[in-house]
């Protein structure tokens, strides 16, 4: 059991590095918008034609 | 989550998804189905989104396109004007240009991407980002001429509109920013947190001491930014509430957390006795939770077109004389009293004046919720904002900036919404008192202990607030009020304010408008007079073929009534403002104004126009008058239901308008409402309102323009029609987007099971607290009976909300 005393301060520094990466994702603008992108990419026609 | 594609009834439009009026003839096969459309525009918008290759779009989308716009309030031309783009067009530093437009109509997710395929074929158009949660697009061009972008929506069906680079929509993005972070900050502490309290909880036995100490340290590293950074809100709310003099819903929620973690770190040091940081950080996950479901809610339902620069337009084209055709484009804000403006087809008045040119006709939907054109005399008033519905007008302006009628109701609404009762609310309240209680109870507790055993005495003072911890207090309106908004939502019943559910289920009476609200707001046909030796149902027949293949919205009533009847016409040509003519069986018709159509029957019209709400149009040729079809508007369809559903739940239904008496007199009694009021200008309404209130009544008002607004503002709840003006959608606590007053009843029904719920959560609150408290006192309540008690109330309140997720059916 002595392996806990390295598990538990590891999943601690973890937390805290999950939580840091996500701050910078919201401050990234990831989570404005939660729909749109989710659909872009699921329809092939990434380059739109240019009409001229 | 998102549903499959709703895919339209054969009789509902392809693109909007609404019933195809009667005899309609808009529609085209495609790939061997037929899509049939109500009305010429969408099949334009459709036919736009086909030949860009763009049908993805129909197969993407959950929810049906908005309807065609009816009218253009104004050319996207004068975004090209150098004055109106410094408004909302920055420059880079690498010389492109990045505009921010707001996007109304947009539905789903489906719209973004189909804007951002358009947008993005636009000559010039660098970057376009379209986004589906706040509905504004950022377009980078190269092109200096912006007005193409704005087409480019317009094509497709929706309308953009400039957006101002104003503060506040950042702060509001800052805010939202905000929440979602201090959400997952809890979220992840609250799972990593758990984790740690779970051997405490199954009993493990291989635990050794040194492990569970680290175990509550950990915890309490990862509770403390649970507690200071995402509780955050919960501690500055109760500090104003302090400093106000009143105890809200924070303190005791406050008091509850930091009690708690109190006690836990107290444990964590002494390396003995129970910690609840577990407790601590689901609580404040669910209250966020709440508040983040509420906060996307709102803005889903429409709260982001707040931003809109709608409200007055920004150009006016300033002419020298009635002779200068050309003019000077200028901003809406340099014109003075005196100056002649000339207002094209389509456009929008800039601004107050009177008429100068001989005629106009101009349609005040946005004012009234009326979309008929209205005929307007030299020298009578023109309202700004209102659209130039007929030909090109010269007016002149009496009234800038404050002095105008939109910015009188504007302050009109800020003064009535200053004015709402403020409803305290229960939950509030009796947490309040219950705060007081408590502390009290856990005094009394630590005084009555203290002398025989201080030790222990401490701990029953802590174990009172622990076990008391108002988590299912505080929980109980929240949670159910969250429940019901997503089920009414599903209702298209959008409640777009924070308390709204509250003070919908508190009404005694609902106060309609009129026009556009209980009727159509979209003329129909309801009376013919024949005149010649035709029949009523030929008369039709023939207007419906003439008038066809305009889009006039009296034409379009004919054209319903005619059905499939409708003739076949040749050389059908149109006037606009007039009327329109064709050719039938070798003879020419006309059909329109009493004046149009009388150049070709060279009499006088057979009986005169009766005045009132009803427009008259005249159909003749050369062999004499025709018919008369007297066309106004109806009422909306299910709205006597909805009256008599609203009365047996115990509501008094009233009538508002400002139309002349007779035909309010008539919408009421078709209706079933007895109480009318006619002639009533947006103040009247509001003073009705404020009556009502005085004598104790709870007064719902469901209205649509945006005279509706103050009235909107001053009512204890208010409900606008989704096919409202955005200012009266922006005053009302709930938008009914599908305009049908059959969901106001499921949503007045839910509103008040909600308060039911609410109620029995906090009966169960407060019974569980009166159980337990006496328990504390006499040091009976273990610790970990404590922590279980905590977790088990507030589950239990959740698990009573979510009934109301099973709404009835329509």
């Amino acid at each position: 059991m002595d392996i806990v005393f390295l598990l538990i301060p590891l999943s601690v520094v973890l937390a805290i590095a999950i939580g840091a990466a996500f701050w910078l994702a919201v401050d990234g603008g990831q989570f404005d918008d939660l729909e749109g992108p989710g659909l872009k990419v699921v329809v092939d026609d990434d380059s739109p034609a240019k009409e001229s | 989550m998102s549903r499959p594609n709703p895919a339209p009834a054969a009789e509902d439009c392809f693109h909007c998804g609404l019933p195809i009026p009667r005899g309609a003839l808009f529609g085209h096969a495609d790939g061997g189905r037929w899509r049939g459309f109500c009305c010429a525009g969408c099949e334009a918008i459709s036919q736009a989104i086909s030949g860009n290759g763009l049908d993805d779009y129909y197969r993407l989308r959950t929810a049906p396109a908005a309807t065609a716009p009816a009218t253009e309030a104004r050319p996207a031309s004068i975004y090209d004007d150098a004055s109106v783009q410094q408004r909302f067009v920055r420059t880079l530093a690498d010389g492109t240009r990045e505009a921010e437009l707001v996007i109304e109509g947009m539905r789903c997710a489906a719209c973004a991407w189909l804007l951002e395929q358009s947008i993005a074929r636009v000559a010039g158009v660098a970057h376009v980002c379209v986004n589906a949660t706040t509905r504004r697009a950022l377009v980078t061009s190269t092109a200096e001429l912006l007005s193409p972008v704005f087409e480019a929506v317009r094509a497709v069906g929706y309308t953009a509109w400039p957006c101002e680079q104003d503060h506040l929509a950042r702060m509001e993005d800052g805010e939202r920013r905000a929440l979602l972070r201090r959400l997952w900050v809890a979220g992840l502490g609250m799972m990593q947190v758990m984790m740690y309290a779970l051997p405490a909880y199954i009993g493990a036995s291989d635990v050794t001491d040194d492990a569970a100490g680290l175990m509550r340290w950990a915890g309490l590293v990862l509770t403390l930014p649970v507690l200071l950074y995402s509780g955050a809100p919960f501690f500055t709310g109760a500090w104003r509430g302090l400093r106000a003099g009143r105890a809200g819903m924070d303190l005791p929620i406050a008091l509850g957390i930091s009690v708690a973690f109190a006690a836990s770190t107290w444990s964590t040091l002494r390396g003995a006795g129970a910690v609840y940081f577990d407790s601590v950080t689901m609580f404040v996950f669910l209250l966020l939770g709440g508040r983040w479901l509420e906060h996307s809610a709102r803005l889903r339902a429409g709260r982001a077109l707040h931003h809109l620069v709608a409200w007055i337009p920004q150009s006016a084209c300033r002419v020298k004389s009635h002779d200068d055709a050309q003019g000077e484009h200028v901003p809406a804000s340099s014109l003075h009293p005196g100056d002649l403006v000339l207002v094209r087809p389509g456009e929008t008045v800039p601004t107050d004046g009177t008429l100068a040119s001989d005629r106009a006709a101009v349609s005040e939907a946005l004012l009234t919720g009326e979309s008929r054109p209205r005929e307007r005399l030299p020298g009578e008033r023109l309202v700004g904002g209102s659209v130039n519905a007929g030909a090109a007008f010269i007016m002149r302006v009496t009234h800038v900036g404050a002095d105008t009628v939109l910015c009188a109701l504007r302050r009109l609404v800020e003064r009535a919404a200053s004015e709402r009762p403020a409803s305290v609310q229960m939950a509030g309240r009796a947490a309040a008192a219950f705060v007081v209680l408590v502390l009290i109870a856990s005094l009394a507790g630590l005084a009555a202990w203290w002398p025989s055993d201080p030790a222990g005495a401490v701990w029953v003072a802590v174990s009172v607030l622990i076990v008391t911890c108002p988590c299912a207090l505080s929980l109980a309106t929240p949670a159910a009020v969250t429940v019901a908004t997503g089920a009414m939502a599903r209702h298209r019943f959008a409640v777009t304010r924070a308390g709204a559910v509250e003070r919908l289920a508190e009404a005694t009476d609902v106060v309609f408008d009129k026009t556009g609200t209980l009727t159509l707001g979209a003329p129909v046909l309801r009376e013919v007079m024949t005149f010649g030796a035709h029949d009523e149902a030929a008369c039709v027949a023939t207007a419906a073929g003439i008038g066809r293949l305009t889009s006039h919205p009296l034409d379009r009533a004919l054209v319903e009534a005619a059905g499939a009847t409708a003739r076949p016409v040749q050389h059908q040509r149109s006037f606009t403002g007039h009327g329109a003519e064709a050719t039938i069986d070798g003879s020419v018709l006309r059909l329109g104004h009493a004046g149009f159509v009388r150049e070709l029957t060279g009499t006088a019209p057979p009986v005169t126009a009766m005045p009132g709400a009803d427009t008259f149009v005249w159909l003749g040729g050369a062999d004499g008058w025709w018919a008369a079809f007297r066309i106004g508007d109806a009422l909306r369809p299910g709205a006597p239901a909805a009256v008599a559903a609203l009365r047996k739940l115990g509501l008094e239904a009233h009538l508002l308008s400002g139309d002349g008496e007779q035909p309010v007199r008539e919408v009421a009694a078709r209706a079933g409402i007895g109480n009318a009021l006619s002639r009533a200008t947006p103040a009247d309404k509001a003073a009705f309102v404020a009556r009502l209130q005085e004598s104790g009544r709870r007064v719902l008002m469901v209205g649509d323009g945006i005279n509706d607004a103050p009235v909107l503002a001053r009512a204890d709840a208010a409900v606008a029609m989704g096919s409202a003006a955005d200012v009266a959608q922006l005053e009302a606590d709930a938008v009914l987007l599908s305009n049908s007053l059959d969901d106001l009843v499921i949503g007045l029904t839910t509103a008040r099971a909600t308060r039911r719920v609410a109620r029995q959560n906090l009966v169960w609150g407060l019974g569980y607290n009166f159980l337990v408290i006496p328990m504390a006192l006499a040091g009976a309540v273990t610790p970990l009976a404590a922590g279980i008690g905590m977790s088990a109330s507030s589950l239990i309140v959740i698990l009573n909300a979510l009934r109301l997720a099973r709404m009835p059916r329509r």
